[in-house]
């Protein structure tokens, strides 16, 4: 079973390997989207500071949604998805890596380059610290709900937007306790409610939005 | 035609089109009744409020339309349910009639709570927990109706629409309780729905007319909708066959 976990996920990953420029999409999307809010808002850093922090998630959350929306389609396409579902694994575990394998490709950098937008945004160290471990906590949880709607929308013609209309409301929970961790620490209060809560969702999202994709990735194969 | 009652009976789509048809004049004489008693009571036997002066009216068409828009919510998702597990496709189809109604009933209560937001808070919108929730209901109304409608093979419509919609409605509660941690952590609340003092009598018995009203409303609508789809899912069969010949 583990195996079967591994290989999904190195597949993956070396799949993205070899797409490199596709993989860095995200995050490009990442820096452009929110270095529009700036040259929208107006450059004044004190009322930058106050909505970095919203401003980060939510470009988070749209460059995850945004990349999810093809972690089934070429699988699908190449009929490589339904070897992987008659293989005799749990399909819970198949959506298991691949969301593992999304949430590496492109959660990851995006934590990566928070510090880096939290400076161009004139975040405190504190607040950048808060913003940091509140993305660990929740961009696994968009890859796992991206992934959900990944497999509902399979193969449709609208499937990118449709994706976005369907998951945004399930996020916001995320959305909610992500940011709200970084106001917390900006008002000078602690992030741990924040943090613990983010966590309680992750392991919800965990147990549950994997066995929600592979009925989902069923229905769509039938 | 004596065969016994069971509670699949009507999951035939072409008993439930007989049932649909007997009982349809009756719901909307109903629905039609109840409103105009309802808004009678409402609107000219119930007294002014204190606070609130005549604004308050409003309410008699808001909360039994925010009541209905959770309830069809938790409807649409049972049915949905009940249709993917027992692959029963009339109560896919009840499903897929129930949410456009769960939809303007959603668009409703936030349209007249914004009527009466105006002249009483001063605003048309605040991002108060109750209204954020209630719009991120629409929008989880939407992606049903979007999903279900963009997939063209009917079979799959109804399961993928079932899983979104089970989804959906067990995490309603998370929405909602985080909704209002989000809230009461940015702005404390400035008017509080629950601590508004005591109803009349003759308002609360509005209140109820309007809301049999629009249960009476939402069964005749989704009755006749779903009438609609089981038409046009089973042109071919033999009992729309039928159906056409009786009406030519």
């Amino acid at each position: 079973m583990r195996s079967a976990f591994l290989a999904i996920y190195l597949r993956d990953l070396r799949l993205a390997q070899r797409r490199r420029v596709e993989a860095l999409l995200p995050v490009a999307f990442f820096l452009v989207a929110i270095s529009l809010f700036p040259i929208g808002v107006g450059p004044e850093p004190q009322r930058l500071r106050e909505i970095a922090a919203g401003i980060v998630w939510v470009c988070a959350l749209l460059a995850s949604m945004l990349s999810v929306s093809s972690l089934y389609a070429s699988d699908h396409l190449d009929g490589s998805l339904e070897q992987m579902l008659l293989s005799g694994h749990a399909g819970s575990l198949i959506a298991g890596a691949k969301a593992a394998a999304h949430w590496t490709v492109t959660g990851a950098p995006l934590v990566l380059v928070a510090p880096l937008i939290g400076l161009l945004l004139d975040m405190s160290g504190r607040a950048l610290v808060a913003l940091i471990v509140s993305l660990l906590l929740g961009t696994p949880i968009l890859s796992l709900l991206g992934g959900m709607g990944a497999a509902l929308t399979l193969g449709l013609r609208a499937a990118g937007v449709l994706l976005i209309l369907l998951i945004v409301p399930l996020s916001i929970p995320t959305l909610i306790f992500g940011a709200g961790a970084v106001s917390a620490v900006d008002a000078g209060l602690s992030a741990g409610g924040h943090f613990s809560l983010l966590g309680a969702l992750l392991i919800l999202t965990t147990l549950a939005a994997p066995v929600a994709t592979s009925f989902a990735l069923r229905i769509a194969l039938e | 035609m004596n065969r016994p009652l069971t509670w699949l009976t009507f999951s035939a789509p072409s008993r439930f089109y007989a049932l649909a048809n007997a009982v349809n004049p009756w719901l909307w004489a109903l629905a039609i009744g109840l409103a105009v008693w309802g808004l009678y009571v409402g609107f000219f036997v119930a007294p002014t409020d204190a606070t609130q002066g005549e604004a308050y009216r409003i309410i008699f068409i808001h909360v039994p339309a925010a009541w209905m828009s959770m309830i069809l919510y938790l409807a649409m998702a049972f049915w949905a349910g009940v249709g993917w597990m027992l692959n029963a496709r009339m109560a896919s189809t009840l499903a897929r009639a129930i949410a456009p109604t769960g939809a303007m009933f959603t668009f409703i209560a936030l349209w007249t709570g914004a009527f009466w937001g105006k002249p009483t808070w001063g605003t048309w919108w605040v991002w108060d927990a109750r209204l954020t929730s209630e719009l991120i209901l629409l929008f989880l109304y939407l992606g049903y109706i979007a999903l279900v409608t963009a997939i063209d093979d009917l079979v799959r419509g109804d399961k993928a629409g079932a899983l979104l919609a089970l989804v959906g409605a067990v995490n309603v509660p998370i929405i909602y309780f985080s909704v209002r941690w989000w809230n009461t952590l940015h702005q404390g609340a400035t008017i509080s729905l629950t601590a508004a003092p005591k109803m009349a009598q003759t308002m609360l018995f509005a209140m109820l007319l309007m809301t049999f009203a629009f249960w009476a409303y939402a069964f005749a609508v989704v009755f006749t909708r779903a009438q609609a789809l089981a038409l046009a899912r089973d042109g071919d069969a033999a009992w729309v066959q039928a159906l056409r010949k009786e009406k030519q």
